[in-house]
């Protein structure tokens, strides 16, 4: 969905397609932004010294787009930005496969940097996603939150 | 109330959500906790440890003391692990 929050337009998706990086960062650069920086996740090879065969992601419809949303108001309200574009998959999803799109536009370097290096740690602990691990052996495990994504999350003052 | 379940609370349960009519004590997440374990089964394994349980209610997150007030709906699942 594009919702206009903070008075700035998001491109909020929470959806099973994949999406096409390029487009969206030249969606991203069309109004003459100066600097568009963009992070995607995509799918490890293996977890645990175990071969992955997929991830399996789930999440809380409505919730999880009202989140994102209040994800990118916070970055716009911190740094100066022209857009933000977040996109997440769900559904399962093999190696090498993109799992989310964070990308913000602005006239500042450092400001698009900071911004989508915010949006994905809090992405991480804050929004209703679940991920499972289907290991090549058929095993299938839930992800544990890792401390690490908690403390890079606090750690933005 | 609308109780949804995701991740494993989803699995132990055997479904995602539901619709239940709430006894008045059942006033915070934690109480619906114990009504719900109460039921046996799928519920007792899924909500045999609280410390490792979420909870949203009105599709915000809260701790599991918060009033539920008039909300209509409120969900239980492990930590996220998105992105």
């Amino acid at each position: 969905m594009s919702v206009t929050g903070g008075g700035l337009m998001h491109n909020i998706l929470v959806q099973e397609a994949d999406f096409d990086a390029t487009a969206e960062l030249a969606a991203l650069s069309a109004g003459g932004a100066g600097a568009v920086a963009s992070f995607i996740g995509v799918v490890r090879g293996a977890a645990g010294g175990r071969s992955l065969a997929a991830l399996r992601l789930e999440h809380y419809p409505g919730m999880t787009e009202k989140t994102l949303l209040a994800l990118a108001d916070a970055a716009a309200s911190r740094w100066e930005l022209t857009g933000c574009t977040i996109i997440h998959r769900t559904g399962r999803l093999a190696p090498g496969q993109n799992i989310v799109l964070v990308a913000t536009a602005s006239p500042h370097r450092a400001a698009a940097l900071a911004a989508t290096a915010f949006l994905i740690d809090q992405l991480k602990t804050a929004a209703p996603f679940w991920k499972a691990e289907e290991f090549s052996s058929g095993e299938v495990e839930w992800v544990a939150a890792r401390d690490a994504d908690h403390a890079a999350a606090k750690a933005w003052p | 109330m609308r109780i949804l379940y995701f991740a494993w609370l989803r699995e132990k349960i055997g479904l995602g959500e539901e619709v239940a009519t709430l006894p008045p004590e059942a006033a915070t997440p934690r109480a619906v906790i114990a009504w719900l374990r109460q039921r046996g089964g799928g519920y007792a394994a899924a909500f045999t440890n609280e410390a490792i349980i979420r909870c949203a209610v009105a599709q915000e997150f809260c701790g599991l003391d918060t009033p539920l007030g008039n909300a209509d709906e409120i969900a239980f699942f492990p930590p996220v692990t998105g992105g």
